[in-house]
């Protein structure tokens, strides 16, 4: 994985292209935008489809999976999603795991979701002494938070997507 | 850069037409800056193109890289092997730059993240500051810090990018290996990328480096998984954690 990695950085060809619409207080248009060579690392089952509401959006156009203008390896065709909730393949983030649930209804990805697992919390570490006072420290601390977007030093980001391919690659109708 | 890029707009008109564009403009951006790519101008100058030929902007961008070695009093430097890499400057200069287009067409509620460096202006879809987590480390699959943040850049340094020796127990600065991750918040994505770039350069002391610099938070998290941060990082923290 890691030399695989290695590789996508040093080419940085552009890959898929997603872009989905949001219909709640406002609309949200999202896309991602990523090296292309990315392998979806296999599929599970989904965890069945759910009854769906029909989407608000308007103007908006299918989400389409497929190369951007700088020429890559997908195919360039749009596609629809059945409605439902999938659950993407867990993808090697390097130094972890990432898995995505992608939810669909109205034809439309109402909703990206990290799916978080529930971990032991770290042992409690004896604090040093700061010599400077005005920082502070405290231990680590797991939380559960749903968040917009994450900030990390990793290719966690690329993980994502390969999740996220995986869970739309179930859902195209 | 060859990272992957996500950009998110709320209530938009011309969203879509907004997101390629940006998208667009990274490849742009990637085509001059990478150094993994041959024909890039940055490659061609360290074949020794001469230096009447550089472009304008990359003039503009190695003149910000040698101020900011300046401002960080040498520990940011995209001198390496007798090579310049300027990357650790323009990833965030980058953002910042495409936030601006997307300012430029009117568009005001949006973040654009590339590479886990994060510019977010306005609100997000519930019509609240944009709720960002810090990733653990340790665990990928984890937030260890849940920050609600508008109008600012959001960047996180780590031993990935400095790659694999960081772990090599013989390497003579001890100090940077202790060093897992440091967060950065500033005014844009652009400053609190580069100082978070210099800071981690600083091992232990970089978080200290960023409390001495006004309009700067930061929260460095150290391989006994204890977290450090400045003294005014706790008005980013979400108040209510589930």
């Amino acid at each position: 994985m890691r030399t695989t990695r290695k590789v996508l950085v040093a080419f940085g060809i552009i890959g898929v292209f997603f872009a989905y619409t949001f219909a709640l207080r406002g609309q949200k248009t999202t896309a991602v935008f990523a090296p292309s060579g990315q392998k979806t690392s296999g599929t599970q089952s989904s965890s069945g489809t759910t009854g769906s509401s029909s989407s608000n959006s308007s103007g908006s156009s299918d989400p389409s999976s497929g190369s951007s203008s700088s020429g890559s390896s997908s195919g360039g065709t749009t596609s629809t999603y059945k409605d439902g909730s999938y659950t993407g393949s867990v993808a090697d983030a390097f130094y972890g795991n990432i898995q995505v649930q992608v939810t669909v209804s109205g034809g439309k990805i109402t909703n990206i979701q990290f799916l978080q697992y529930p971990n032991d919390n770290p042992n409690s570490q004896y604090i040093n002494q700061q010599a400077d006072p005005m920082l502070k420290q405290e231990a680590l601390q797991a939380q559960s938070a749903n968040v917009d977007t994450i900030t990390g030093a990793t290719d966690s980001s690329m993980a994502f997507v390969q999740s996220l391919t995986a869970a739309l690659n179930q859902a195209k109708a | 850069m060859g990272m992957p890029i996500t950009v998110e707009i709320v209530d938009a008109p011309d969203a879509e037409a907004a997101i390629q564009a940006t998208f667009d403009y990274f490849t742009a951006v990637d085509a001059k800056y990478s150094t993994y790519k041959q024909d890039s101008e940055i490659s061609q100058i360290n074949g020794g193109l001469s230096k009447e030929k550089w472009s304008q902007e990359m003039r503009e961008v190695l003149d910000l890289c040698a101020q900011t070695q300046q401002d960080t009093k040498g520990f940011f430097n995209i001198e390496h092997n007798g090579k310049l890499d300027p990357s650790g400057l323009v990833k965030g200069w980058a953002i910042e730059q495409a936030a601006r287009r997307l300012r430029n067409r009117q568009i005001e509620d949006f973040y654009i993240e590339a590479g886990g460096d994060i510019q977010v202006e306005g609100l997000n879809t519930a019509g609240e500051p944009w709720k960002i987590g810090i990733e653990n480390p340790f665990n990928r699959h984890e937030i260890v810090k849940v920050l609600r943040i508008s109008g600012l850049g959001v960047a996180t340094s780590g031993t990935y990018i400095r790659g694999q020796h960081i772990y090599d127990p013989h390497a003579p600065d001890k100090s940077i290996t202790s060093v897992k991750s440091l967060t950065v918040i500033g005014p844009n994505i652009y400053e609190a990328d580069r100082f978070a770039t210099a800071a981690f350069a600083m091992g232990e002391r970089g978080i200290a480096f960023i409390e001495t610099l006004p309009g700067f938070e930061g929260y460095m998290i150290n391989n006994k998984k204890t977290a450090t941060y400045t003294s005014g990082f706790e008005r980013f923290v979400e108040k209510t954690n589930v």
